[in-house]
């Protein structure tokens, strides 16, 4: 039987615990995972205990409460915390979601906190998302026509043709939902993942657009979009509410379709 | 200091931004044919643009009669009569193309039943010069609209191939020996590692600086990066007093509620459930400009008819437009109103106060985007190279106060002009002549300082004491007292930054010294905002002043223009209103009493 061993600094470590200061008596212990490649040590949760008292209701509020009072070093990205730059993307309570919109009272006693799954982590809770990025660009995610527009006018569109768009255009690429299927953590490099193929599915679906036989052709193929397997954890994940396995689902329709079968 | 290894790289132009404006020009740029890099502390996708909500006006006329004249006039007189007229025809003129163009990009505009981009009413778009009913002048994708925007100009920077350079930080601005602005020094942020992006233009699209106050719809991030870089370089900035309170934001947590909810029917209430903005606007009402709603609702808290506990804020009444509509137009907002007020729109009203949302003052621009400095008599001399647009800007279109939608607006159509201008100016990989030995020296030295700062004072402490100060003392109004005790204050404030302290020391991801970078840009605007208010003595648009209520055309109808030295020290000068038309196409408005 073959066997494996794991990289050296992979196993994660016990690390500090910060107490709150004295007095504080609602108390939360938010558990959170650490990692700097410069410091040669493994990666280690760290334990915060956090006044409740004088801490906003996210988890994101959590975070920052730490880093400005108790460990400036603390790393994560966040820009509007309020669920629509989707930069604070990470792993709370066993689910990948957004820091900024998720309360910490729906979380089950200590608050455990790690990067997005399978990712290479560049820093604490920040994980390197450059293949996620390159996956989207890769759909080509852009309008494509062959009919000029009207030179001075909007192309029409019904409103059931716009209707047609809602709940893919919404999403924020925040790898909540790719990083949370255990088919893209297998195949992440050959995948494209849930995020990319709702995107795939978003200019499909549009009426506007003209090169929906080309985007297919562009997926036909056994990794980029068959190894969805229905798992369903990015729309059980999504933290904007989108169903992006149905968006796979409908790809897959027009596959099968297309060929007459 | 130690040695800083720095690698260089040659552009004919370097972005610093990628909002709208910053895409908009990115990909303009590159379909020059000019070689452009986007440098961008964030992705694309997670700039501020994205909370943009209730949309970008163009006078279309999709849903009722309109006119680009009828966009002119109502954004002067928002701007209080501070807005130069030539730039604000160039915007209005060019807002429909604009937004078709958008369009054509793949923007998921709602539509109209006839299927044409759907338009709403907004605070201060009227028809027939004030004199008609309400415009129906802003394009929405229902109550995402910036969102859907930036995503799709991102879209077309993919399109065009444009080159990003993402996660990198701009420390400071790179000048020759005649004062032309050559490039950026930037930090990887993955790598900790220095990069000199040399070019021929730098066009500076940074947004705002809400976080300069304790409350702001803006983002973390917004903190006023080019208005920092800019003042370092020792250059001035314009009309910083004028700050936008948005009527709505919720309350306590300040994320934005959409002015679209009172396009599409939304009613403010007092704690007696009276619809007060009859009061104040008898004819526009809930849909008067911001600065005339913020003052309102604060008028109305402070004589005792605020609502809660602490009768310290307003209801925003959505429940009457009814399940469908709050589906359809407004879903993004009711998500909001749930999670950050556990309000459930269909059937409870919003607690909203009126919050920091947007900076009309800046770096001084001409319509080109080009920025300019007074030297001497010339109130309009060029800095050769640089370049600022979007809310980091001055040009001024917004003046004293900013029509909501005209923002998303000013974003694209100069964003596109500052490509057209460079494209004209600038010559495909001309040669970049030698910089002088020191051109990286003060940068580098702040850097040094920065990184091994020790002080007492962490960067979080100093930044807690500016958001209170501005909150406090440089708020919706203002009186003499206030304003000179908050200069005071703010001066100490910024004096403490040299006994600032970054714990971090490592060089990946160091989110600990772009802080504190982010606050020394962040106390360079506070400063400059808060001085400025001081020495207008008048009331204009957002600029609110107790003890001068009025406004003062014969003596304060003009730019404010200041400069902040590297000890916070403040020095102005001013330039004028430009009153003149582009063509005659339309005629200058000239200032009047405004009325809503």
């Amino acid at each position: 039987m073959a066997e494996f061993s794991l990289p050296k600094n992979s196993k994660v470590q016990k690390g500090k615990k910060y107490p709150a200061k004295a007095g504080a008596k609602n108390l939360r212990t938010f558990r959170i995972y650490r990692w700097n490649e410069e410091d040669g040590q493994n990666p280690h949760i760290d334990e915060y205990e956090v006044d409740m008292d004088s801490c906003g209701p996210m988890v994101l509020d959590a975070l920052i409460k730490i880093k400005n009072e108790v460990d400036s070093t603390l790393t994560f990205r966040r820009s509007c915390r309020e669920g629509i730059c989707g930069s604070c993307a990470m792993n709370i309570d066993g689910n990948n979601t957004l820091a900024c919109t998720k309360a910490i009272d729906d979380c089950k006693g200590d608050v455990a906190i790690y990067p997005l799954p399978h990712m290479p982590v560049v820093k604490d809770l920040v994980p390197d998302l450059t293949n996620f990025y390159a996956q989207y660009a890769s759909i080509k995610p852009w309008l494509r026509t062959q009919t000029p527009p009207p030179p001075d006018a909007e192309r029409l569109q019904s409103k059931e043709d716009r209707a047609r768009l809602d709940g893919l255009y919404e999403c924020i690429l925040c790898a909540s939902c790719s990083t949370a299927c255990p088919s893209y953590w297998w195949n992440g490099d050959k995948y494209l993942g849930p995020a990319a193929l709702l995107q795939a599915y978003r200019f499909i679906a549009d009426s506007r657009d003209e090169d929906t036989g080309a985007r297919l052709d562009e997926l036909e193929d056994p990794f980029k979009l068959y190894r969805c397997h229905t798992i369903m954890n990015c729309t059980n994940t999504c933290p904007k509410g989108l169903n992006p396995a149905k968006a796979i689902g409908e790809i897959k329709k027009l596959m099968v379709e297309r060929k007459g079968v | 200091m130690s040695a800083y290894k720095i690698t260089e790289h040659k552009y004919d132009v370097v972005v610093v931004g990628a909002g709208g404006a910053g895409l908009r020009a990115t990909f303009g740029l590159a379909a020059k044919g000019l070689k452009t890099v986007c440098l961008t502390k964030v992705f694309p996708t997670r700039s501020h643009t994205v909370a943009a909500q209730g949309g970008i006006s163009a006078a279309l006329g999709n849903m009722g009669e309109d006119d680009w004249r009828y966009h002119f006039y109502d954004t002067i007189k928002g701007s209080d009569w501070l807005g130069d007229q030539d730039a604000i025809q160039y915007m209005c003129q060019n807002a429909p193309a604009a937004v078709i163009e958008l369009e054509h990009y793949g923007v998921p505009f709602s539509r109209t039943e006839a299927g044409k981009i759907y338009q709403r009413p907004f605070g201060g778009m009227t028809t027939k010069y004030g004199e008609g009913p309400p415009a129906q002048r802003t394009c929405a994708a229902a109550d995402r609209t910036g969102h859907a925007m930036l995503h799709t100009l991102y879209q077309q920077s993919l399109a065009h191939d444009a080159q990003f350079k993402i996660e990198y930080f701009a420390l400071d601005l790179i000048f020759d020996a005649a004062g032309a602005c050559r490039g950026v020094l930037a930090l990887d942020m993955a790598e900790g590692t220095l990069h000199l992006f040399r070019a021929h233009g730098v066009v500076l699209a940074t947004g705002g600086y809400g976080r300069a106050y304790f409350t702001a719809t803006s983002a973390h991030t917004c903190t006023g990066d080019g208005g920092g870089l800019v003042a370092r370089a020792g250059l001035a900035l314009q009309d910083m007093e004028f700050v936008q309170f948005h009527p709505t934001g919720i309350y306590g947590a300040g994320c934005l509620i959409t002015e679209g909810v009172r396009g599409e029917g939304g009613i403010l209430r007092n704690s007696n459930g009276e619809r007060f903005m009859e009061r104040y606007a008898p004819h526009y009402k809930d849909l008067a400009s911001r600065d005339v709603v913020s003052r309102s609702m604060t008028i109305e808290i402070r004589e005792g008819r605020g609502v809660g506990e602490h009768k310290d804020h307003i209801l925003l009444d959505l429940t009457h437009l009814g399940p469908e509509v709050i589906h359809e137009k407004l879903p993004g907002i009711a998500e909001s109103a749930r999670i950050f007020a556990g309000v459930d729109v269909t059937r409870q009203p919003i607690p909203v106060s009126p919050t920091v949302h947007y900076n009309m003052g800046g770096i001084p621009t001409n319509i080109h985007g080009e920025v300019v400095q007074k030297v001497g008599n010339d109130p309009d001399k060029v800095v050769e190279g640089l370049y600022a647009i979007g809310e980091a800007a001055c040009v001024s279109v917004h003046g004293a106060n900013r029509l909501g939608s005209n923002s998303l607006l000013d974003l694209v159509v100069f964003g596109r002009a500052v490509a057209n201008r460079a494209a004209e100016t600038i010559q495909s990989g001309a040669s970049h002549k030698a910089l002088p030995d020191d051109a990286c020296a003060a940068a580098l030295a702040n850097l040094d300082k920065l990184r091994n700062a020790k002080g007492s004072r962490s960067t979080a402490e100093i930044r807690l004491d500016m958001q209170r100060t501005m909150q406090s003392d440089a708020a919706v109004f203002r009186t003499s007292k206030t304003l000179k005790e908050g200069c005071v204050k703010m001066d100490k404030v910024f004096a403490s930054f040299e006994d600032v302290r970054v714990a971090d020391r490592s060089l990946v991801w160091n989110s600990d010294l772009i802080e504190t970078y982010e606050l020394q840009n962040l106390l360079y605007n506070a400063v400059a905002t808060i001085n400025s208010a001081e020495q207008r003595h008048e009331s204009r648009g957002a600029h609110a002043h107790e003890d001068f209520p009025e406004r003062d055309d014969a003596n304060w109808m003009k730019h404010t223009l200041v400069k902040v030295d590297h000890k916070g020290a403040c020095s102005f000068d001013f330039r004028p209103v430009r009153m003149n038309t582009l063509t005659d196409e339309v005629t200058s408005v000239p200032p009047k009493a405004r009325v809503y």
